[in-house]
Formats: C-alpha cells, structure tokens, sequence
C-alpha cells in the first residue's frame, strides 16, 4: 500500500525531471525544483491516505486520527496545559527591553497575526529565517541575551505569536532567487535522509507511518505538524518549540542532533512550512 | 504574576464539575539538577476547594503528585453564582489562593 502509493509520486518526479531536461537539455537539476508541485503531491498524499480527513484536520495532528484521540482532544482543549506558557508569553511580549523598545518594534504588524509568514527567506542574508531565529536576532539587536531556543521563554513567546495568528493559513513565499529553491531542496533533502542509528528519516515515522503506534503513541503526519508549535507535550512535561521538536526526533532515532537554528533545521523548517501552506496555524498545541 | 490557579467550575442539575490547573513545580527531593546537586523537595501539601465557605475537596498530597498538577472533580450542590474558593500549601510554607465563580 505504502509501496504503491509511493510509486505514482517517484514517477511523476521522474517524469518532471524528465521534461525539464528535455526542455532544456544544458540546465542544472536546480530547474526539477518545482515547490508547488511537491506541496500539491505532498497534500494529495495525506488526504488519499486518511480520506476522511478534511484538510485543516491535519493540523491536529494524531488527535484527528481516530475517534477517540479526537474525543480526548476535545476535552483538552477546554482546559489546555499551555494556558500557563501563553499567559507568560503575552506578558513577556508586551513588556519593553531596557532600551525602551519591544518585540513588537522588531516585526511587521507589531507581531501580531504574523506567525503564518514564518519561516521567510531573506534575500540580503541568502538564508532562511525562522521566528525563533528573528526573536533571538530582535534580543540582540536590541542588548539583550539570546534564549534557549528550545523552550521555557521561547516557547512562551511563540506561543503568543502564534496564538494571535490562529486560523491564518500558513503562506510560505518562496521567492524566484536560486538560493531559496537550494534552501527548500536542502530541507527535502533533510527530511527524505535516514540517519542515526535506527536509520530513520523524517518521512520513515511522518510520511510513511503516521496514524500507526510507535510503541503507546500514535504518529502524526508531517502535513500540518508545524501549524501546532510551539506545543505542549505530555512526555516532556513542558512546552517545546520547533527547534526541541527536531532535535528531539534526531535523538530518537539515535542520531546526533544539529544544533538549533542551524542551517540545516531553518531549511527543514522552511520545506515543511511550505509544504503545509494553505493549512490553518492552531498553535499553541497540545501532544500526548 | 499571575495567579498560580486556573479553575473552571460549571453547574449542571445539581452537581457542580470542577477542573483546576495549577502551576507547582512539585519537586520529589529525589530528581538531581544538572550540575548533580539534589532538588530539594518542594510540593503542596494541602489543597482546598470551599463552596459559600464549606470545603467540597481538600487533598492531602505528597511528592507523587506530578508537576502543575490538574484536579477535575464533582460535588452536588452549589448553583451557578456561588465563589469558589481554592487555596493550597506548600511544604516550604508558601501558599496562593484564588476565587472562582460558579458558571
């Protein structure tokens, strides 16, 4: 079944590159790079394997996928055990660093309603940024220390910023720059290699097997798995950002994690985003 | 600072559905920093639920209580209106309160 469904998205790759080498015999592989494409397929995929499913349901993640997730999701959400983070993350948002500015000084629209345009690529720069990344870079640029990327404040903050942009569906631009489509492949790339030990790709547990148990838990699909960060997870006991989901999955697979907003991770971060483009931000979530 | 407690109490017929989230770091005394020193103990020991004055819960709790821990219960009685006051201990003596209304 997995097999099968595999082969049609192999052949139509094949068949892009195809043409794209017939059209234009001396081009470099840069020019198979088709974005919308892969996010039309990427899509297709997720909604052919769980029909059921309408579009913004993924961005539940393995709540949405059976009945009674669903029913326990309902019920946590009445009473969210990100309340406390989000409460946090507003008060820190609103309160001015020792220069007298604030965060919201550092992004368009105060940082309100802004989550969805996150991760961007940044032509003066030639890389991707991330919100995590540009909170830390707003610290900074203002006199104040970097946080830990992967929780406690940081967490908290884009928690904030992700709540007020809850139901923006996600628009990820890439821009008609060669090293924007290098970042977004490098980041396809990221997530189709095995790696670790157990020689697991992103795509082994969320593309290949979500909605299947890894041991008590039930894996969620890569569509929509970023519209929830920053979440609160059970296991963790705590809030985690993007950046603590990643390297925790590479730790699980017995791989050695990147460091956190390393290039690697924004252009992961910035494939996956695009990819779930169109789907609603429901951050912050909650995971079992 | 915000209140430690959040609490949401809902009437329905004549029971009253309670569910509260409370923010502790419950430490058991037998979790090690990292720099190998031990967290010493830190937990609530009591918890307290009165309804217009007369207690519907009170909960003696230990270090086996997990961290920011969540309450959800029932008592009869209590109409939409009432105040709902909960208030905890702590081993270290510190304590917070907080007042709901019954909705």
């Amino acid at each position: 079944m997995k097999v099968r469904s595999a082969i049609p998205l192999v052949s139509v790759a094949l068949a892009l590159a195809v043409l794209a080498l017939a059209a234009a015999p001396p081009a470099s592989a840069a020019d198979a790079i088709d974005p919308a494409a892969d996010a039309r397929a990427f899509q297709k995929f997720f909604t052919t394997k769980f029909p059921k499913l309408k579009l913004e349901d993924f961005v539940n993640g393995p709540y949405s996928l059976n009945e009674d997730m669903h029913r326990q999701w309902v019920e946590k959400e009445e009473f969210p055990p990100y309340e406390f983070s989000l409460d946090m993350g507003k008060e820190m948002f609103a309160q001015p660093f020792k220069n007298g500015k604030s965060y919201a000084d550092c992004f368009p629209n105060g940082g309100i309603g802004i989550r969805q345009n996150y991760p961007y690529f940044d032509d003066k720069e030639g890389k991707v940024v991330t919100l995590e990344l540009a909170l830390n870079r707003c610290r900074q640029a203002n006199g104040e220390a970097p946080f830990s990327y992967v929780k406690d404040e940081m967490a908290a903050l884009t928690a904030y910023m992700a709540f007020t942009s809850r139901g923006k569906p996600f628009d990820i631009k890439i821009p008609n720059d060669p090293r924007a489509l290098e970042a977004y492949e490098t980041g396809k790339q990221y997530f189709y290699t095995r790696r670790g030990q157990l020689n697991f790709s992103c795509a082994s547990c969320h593309v290949q097997n979500p909605g299947e148990r890894i041991r008590a838990e039930i894996l969620a699909p890569a569509l929509g798995i970023l519209n929830a960060m920053p979440i609160y997870r059970s296991e963790w006991g705590s809030m985690g950002t993007i950046s603590r989901r990643f390297t925790t999955c590479n730790v699980q697979t017995r791989g050695v994690p990147l460091d956190p907003q390393s290039d690697e991770y924004r252009d992961l971060e910035y494939y996956l985003s695009y990819v779930s483009n169109g789907l609603p931000i429901s951050g912050p979530g909650a995971r079992p | 600072m915000a209140s430690t407690i959040r609490v949401r109490a809902t009437a329905t017929g004549d029971t009253t559905e309670v569910q509260a989230l409370i923010q502790h770091p419950m430490d058991s005394g037998f979790v090690k920093d990292p720099q190998g020193q031990i967290i010493p103990p830190h937990f609530i020991q009591q918890l307290t639920f009165e309804c217009n004055g007369k207690a519907v819960f009170v909960a003696d709790w230990g270090t086996a209580v997990s961290k920011d821990p969540y309450v959800k219960f029932s008592f009869k009685g209590g109409n939409k209106g009432d105040d709902l006051k909960i208030s905890w201990v702590d081993n270290k003596g510190a304590s917070d309160t907080t007042t709901a209304k019954i909705s």
